[in-house]
């Protein structure tokens, strides 16, 4: 969605702005209680600088009382910038809300037009090549090819045929098709989608609360050394203690930092998930994803690409694997399925041949009774391949080798085909599942992260063993039933860890709903996407891998930002305590503390708020993209992100403030 | 530094190291109810006690019913000694035939003693019978420090999975299983060191020189034996273990401040065999005595420097012996004064007014934190506090919601123990803020200038952490701080520990998480070093200022040769 990411920016800087100084409204600004202080603190501030004795005095509380503003600004900016790329993204999605009339069928076969905004549930309503369709809903009558693109932004149609859920804004392109609306006008999935980007059902998360209330505590806490500061300065005289420099002390205490990014970093990590085409249904969704122990996937289409491939010939005793290879050619021409096609693929690559070849002849299909098919030519020949024991009962002396090479597939996790021609038997094709590229690497990750990957598949064990093995899984059900999923959660779950997994049958949907972050495909039924607490657009199961990914980087984000938030205060009070008490005789020698050798005591303090002013926009970058992540188990993770945030947060601002102080100086202000 | 300084800081160490492991397995034992050595002649003493009260052994309670049994009991002790105080004159044991003590002072002293902080605001013997000192003080000196142990072995039976136990059941282990025998084994000691224990009167001496003086006695020894195992640290005398009766030799000054920390170390060895993590037993081990030996470097290097204005007339001394014992050296005396900052006792041998600013700040430093070891158990619970912040601080950073010992910390457990974190710095500074604002407050200094802003901030901060030690230069006994140091000791005590319960029981009812490599550890170097430095920043971002303002100032003025 790269496209609607440049217009969003274009578009919405007007509104970013706006919302910007909407922001400023205290009785919105009161849900960010470290924020409100700093308004508060502002307001003193103003007060000050038209009541306050001495020019002198009103020209620092003016400029004090401009960064303050300033600060609450790069703040409000913070959060109008991740809640304008949300919305960027709604407005994506309206568009495809835009058609408001439906045909809904009547009784009596007639239709009439309905405004879309108002069919309820159960209305049938009648759906022709071209239109948008009205609602979410399930086909119960014909099929049809249907555009997507609208929510998916995959541009391949998909056909649609009876007991198929289509999803209300997509487009019918060929046929016709009688849908059955399911959810009530308003509530349909684009709705909520819709909702949620814009950020308009953002909830807090838990983890987020408990942050908040943490952020809450140490606000209160330097509330409490300020305000108590001040008569406790004042025992060195009625002038020790500056009512604006408190503030100024104040707000640099505060963790202003992450108090102004913490809510940009949650909508924007709902937002990384929105980039990867998953959609969230609650951000505790995503958080929770940060959380797994356990992910179980799907075999087939998630760890191996859905179908089994021909990889190899073995042909019996007196046969060369040219004569095999070119049976099996022959028996495939007809065979259109994936498997099928690998065949021709395999034989045409070992035989060195250009192109497909042409053979006039009859074409025998699959059936569940022969288990064969095969192609019966002009020449006469009769060419087959099935399953072993299919074939074998119509051969003539079924060669040992026939049966050994079968079970030598077999015993590797493969399925065995054999061949036959006129009732010779040539030899057996080995047929595989390939797990897709990339994915050892990334359970390599996930193992070292701590996350235990369990594949599930119908498949008996065997098989089941050697993909295991071959994609680097930590555990396998076979012969896994849509109950079996669900056992398995229970159990690790009663073992207190949280599960995600992936499904798009109705069957799958119980075992997304017990599973704590379940990703539903798209592609799959009503049920299971209702069932699900997230949904992926592009059908792509490995995609579960990726919200791990995106939750767990909206922790550290936060805890990164945090500390590096805290941390910053150290540098603040040797800054600021020199400088507030350099006026008063008793406290001069204070000035020791002056480490950073800045110039005047109102240059430093200003040095010191600007820094906590700037540090919030130059944060804004790490707060929409997430604190760079890459999979380690925890201890090192730890140790790196304690040095980037912790120490160098303790380092950075000594050295900012004293480049701020100089700057400053350049211009005569301090 | 002296070997005989060197010697003695090893010996204090050695036996800690020593004991923590028997002492620490032997409290876990107790407290889960498995057999120990003293079953056998115990138990039956128990028994009756248990039978007495209609109580068995493995009753349980909730965390809100524990904390209102340990709140009432509290309550009880606190207005019965405030009852005997006021009668004192017409009870028995006061050969010095000494008054009914006033409501404000009776008020005080009970709240002190209750809550384990022995902050004197009176000569005890100018103004305690010899029945008050034994039979109300003493007394309160053994089921406090229980109080408070009780409270932590509630805490870490609901962090290791098992019931939270009943609180009188706690109370009456910890003194049966713990300080009444090691008291009769000190108490041997001190008396063989030449210590009193006598309810005889106070002795009339004619001096060499041909005058009369007063020596004040009574029950001492057994009360110096419990003032320290319990981190109690009220005096028998007004000068405390400064006096040659209360602690006479280098050995019993060496026994004294080995029993203010036998206990408080050995909780930390005893969380760790409790939860089954003794490494992590180990790493906050690790984490406190950093912090005690910081806090006994700050101690004894500036004073073995000198004073600096003192040095700079080329009068050469050693080091600053103003208020200390020579009986002792700088070496005995800084053992001394860091444990007993660190343990929460609050007895001196020496005077903290007379030390250098800068190493006031060990002192502020063992008050402040509160949990270098701590007081026996409540240390513990402090430092749980700090490690729960600290988890949830850092734990973000590995992409988890933070866990503790397998229990997710989320927003009640945050908040708790923030609340926890917040409650300390409150009291003292605002009950300073509160005492410089107000004419009655600042009237009791006696030093100006920053000096005198630390005498108040001592006195708060003393209190806050029922320490009980006073920087003395302050007139404790003026009205307004016999009320507002009687209301900050209550407060310190008691939220924090009930907060705590609260903390332990919402953990308790959360499931077990299982460790993955994906688990950030706490039994590791790298965690104890986040943990003293997340300890580090937080408290020095809350107590940076005033100690600027105090010891930091007059440190900078002393430099510039102005002194107090």
């Amino acid at each position: 969605m790269a496209t609607q990411e440049v217009s969003g920016q274009r578009s919405y800087t007007a509104s970013v702005i706006k919302a910007t100084f909407r922001k400023l409204d205290p009785r919105e600004m009161i849900h960010n209680p470290v924020m409100f202080v700093v308004e508060i603190g502002t307001a003193v501030v103003i007060w000050l600088t038209f009541t306050d004795k001495g020019a002198a005095n009103r020209s620092y509380d003016l400029i004090v009382a401009i960064i303050l503003l300033l600060t609450i600004l790069f703040a409000n900016f913070a959060e109008s910038f991740a809640e304008a790329r949300g919305r960027a993204q709604a407005d994506f999605l309206r568009r495809a809300k835009s058609s408001t009339r439906a045909k809904v069928l009547l009784p009596d076969g007639n239709t009439s037009w309905v405004d879309a905004a108002q069919l309820g549930k159960g209305a049938k309503v009648l759906v022709e090549a071209g239109d948008v369709i009205p609602g979410d809903g399930v086909v119960v009558e014909g099929v049809g090819s249907v555009d997507e693109s609208a929510i998916t932004g995959e541009s391949a149609p998909v056909v649609k045929a009876a007991d198929d859920g289509v999803t209300g804004g997509t487009v019918l392109l060929s046929d016709r098709l009688v849908i059955e609306i399911t959810v009530n006008a308003g509530e349909t999935f684009l709705d909520r989608m819709i909702a949620l980007v814009e950020g308009a059902e953002r909830q807090k998360t838990p983890n987020e609360i408990a942050l908040s209330a943490l952020l809450g505590v140490l606000t209160l806490i330097f509330v409490l050394v300020v305000v108590t500061l001040v008569p406790i300065a004042r025992y060195f005289g009625p002038h020790a203690a500056n009512i604006t420099t408190m503030v100024a002390l104040l707000v640099c205490l505060i963790p202003t930092t992450i108090g102004a990014l913490l809510s940009a970093i949650g909508i924007a990590g709902m937002n990384r998930v929105s980039l990867v085409n998953v959609v969230a249904k609650s951000g505790r969704a995503v958080e929770a994803a940060g959380d797994i122990d356990t992910i179980i996937l799907d075999k087939t289409g998630t760890i191996t690409i859905g179908n089994r491939m021909a990889t190899e010939f073995l042909p019996v005793p007196g046969v060369t694997l040219e004569e095999l290879a070119e049976a099996s050619l022959i028996s495939s021409l007809a065979d259109t399925t994936p498997e099928g096609r690998s065949v021709v693929e395999l034989a045409e690559s070992l035989l060195k041949l250009p192109q497909t070849p042409h053979y006039d002849g009859e074409a025998v299909p699959f059936s569940a009774h022969t288990r064969m098919s095969g192609i019966d030519l002009a020449d006469g020949r009769q060419v087959r391949k099935g399953a072993v024991s299919a074939i074998r009962d119509i051969v003539q002396n079924a060669p040992d080798a026939l049966e050994q090479n079968a079970e030598i597939v077999a015993k590797d996790g493969g399925t065995p085909l054999a061949v036959e021609v006129d009732g010779r038997a040539l030899g057996i094709i080995r047929l595989k599942d390939i797990v897709k590229s990339g994915l050892k690497e990334r359970f390599n990750d996930f193992r070292a992260m701590g996350i235990r990957t369990v594949m599930a598949t119908g498949d008996n064990k065997i098989t089941a063993a050697v993909i295991a093995q071959e994609a680097g899984v930590d555990d396998f059900i076979a012969e896994a039933k849509p109950e079996d999923k669900i056992e398995l959660i229970k159990k690790e779950q009663n073992e207190g860890k949280l599960v995600a997994m992936t499904g798009d049958g109705t069957n799958d949907a119980p075992a997304l709903a017990q599973a704590d972050v379940g990703l539903a495909m798209n592609s799959g039924t009503m049920a299971a996407k209702e069932a699900g607490n997230m949904i992926d657009l592009d059908s792509n199961p490995t995609k579960l891998l990726d919200v791990v990914m995106v939750g767990k980087q909206l922790l550290i984000t936060r805890g990164a930002l945090t500390t590096f938030s805290i941390s910053n205060d150290i540098a603040k009070y040797f800054a600021i305590i020199p400088a507030m008490f350099a006026a008063v005789p008793e406290l001069s020698g204070l000035k020791a503390l002056n480490i950073m050798g800045l110039k005047t005591p109102h240059g430093a303090i200003l040095s010191a708020l600007i820094f906590n002013a700037l540090i919030i926009p130059a944060l804004i970058p790490f707060a929409i993209r997430g604190v760079k992540y890459r999979a380690e188990n925890a201890d090192a993770m730890l140790a790196r992100n304690i040095f980037n945030w912790g120490v160098l947060g303790v380092i950075i601002p000594f050295i900012a403030i004293w480049g701020i102080d100089h700057i400053l100086g350049i211009f005569g202000m301090a | 530094m002296s070997i005989q300084t060197a010697v003695t800081w090893l010996v204090v160490i050695a036996v800690f190291a020593l004991t923590v492991k028997p002492l620490g397995t032997y409290i876990a034992k107790v407290f889960t109810f498995q057999p120990t050595v003293l079953d056998k002649p115990l138990r039956p003493v128990e028994n009756a006690i248990f039978h007495w009260m209609g109580l068995s052994r493995d009753s349980t309670m909730t965390a809100k019913q524990y904390g209102l049994a340990l709140v009432l009991t509290n309550l009880a002790w606190m207005l019965g000694a405030y009852a005997l105080l006021r009668v004192q004159g017409a009870l028995p044991f006061n050969p010095a035939h000494l008054k009914d003590i006033s409501p404000r002072l009776a008020f005080n002293t009970a709240a002190s003693f209750t809550t384990n902080t022995n902050w004197q605001a009176y000569s005890g013997e100018l103004t305690m019978s010899y029945f008050s000192q034994f039979a109300v003080l003493s007394y309160l000196q053994f089921v406090t420090p229980a109080t408070g142990a009780a409270a932590a072995m509630a805490f870490l039976r609901m962090l290791s999975g098992r019931k939270m136990g009943n609180f009188f059941v706690d109370l009456t282990l910890v003194v049966t299983r713990l300080l009444l025998p090691l008291a009769i084994i000190v108490a041997l000691v001190l008396v063989g060191q030449g210590v009193p224990q006598s309810l005889g009167p106070y002795l009339h001496i004619h001096t060499i020189t041909g005058q009369t003086q007063v020596v004040p006695r009574g029950p001492m020894a057994t009360w110096e034996a419990i003032e320290h195992l319990g981190q109690n640290g009220g005096g028998v005398t007004n000068v405390n273990s400064a006096n040659p009766l209360e602690n006479p030799t280098a050995f019993s000054n060496l026994v004294e401040t080995i029993a203010m920390g036998l206990l408080p170390v050995a909780f930390f060895y005893a969380f760790g065999v409790m939860t089954g993590k003794r490494k992590l037993g180990w790493t906050l081990i690790g984490v406190a005595a950093v912090f005690y030996l910081i806090m006994l470097a700050l101690l004894y290097f500036p004073e073995a420097a000198g004073n600096p204005v003192i040095n700079a007339l080329g009068l050469h001394t050693h080091a600053n012996m103003v208020g200390k014992e020579v009986r002792f050296g700088l070496g005995g005396t800084s053992i001394f004064e860091t444990s007993t900052m660190s343990f929460t006792t609050g007895s001196v041998v020496s005077a903290h007014d007379s030390y250098l600013p800068l190493s006031s700040l060990s002192f502020f430093l063992g008050m402040f934190l509160n949990m270098v070891f701590g007081g026996s158990g409540t240390g513990l619970l402090n430092m749980l506090m700090f490690v729960i912040i600290t988890i949830f601080l850092m734990g973000l950073m590995v992409g988890r919601t933070p866990e503790f010992l397998g229990k997710k910390i989320e927003a009640k457990e945050v908040s708790l123990a923030s609340i926890a974190f917040l409650i300390h710095p409150l009291l003292i500074l605002a009950g300073t803020a509160v005492a410089v604002a107000d004419p009655a407050g600042v009237s009791g200094i006696l030093n100006p200038g920053p000096h005198g802003l630390s005498e108040i901030l001592y006195a708060f901060t003393s209190a806050a952490a029922n320490n009980g030690s006073a920087f003395a230069g302050l007139k404790a006994a003026l009205p307004f701080y016999e009320v507002a140091i009687g209301v900050v000791m209550v407060l310190g005590r008691y939220a924090s520990i009930l907060v705590m319960l609260l903390v332990g029981e919402s953990l308790a009812k959360k499931r077990t998480v299982p460790e993955t490599s994906g688990t950030m550890h706490t039994d590791t170097v790298l965690f104890g070093g986040i943990l003293f430095g997340a300890v580090v920043v937080l408290n020095a971002l809350t107590f940076f200022p005033v100690m600027a303002l105090g010891p930091i100032a007059e440190q900078y003025l002393m430099m510039a040769h102005h002194l107090f």
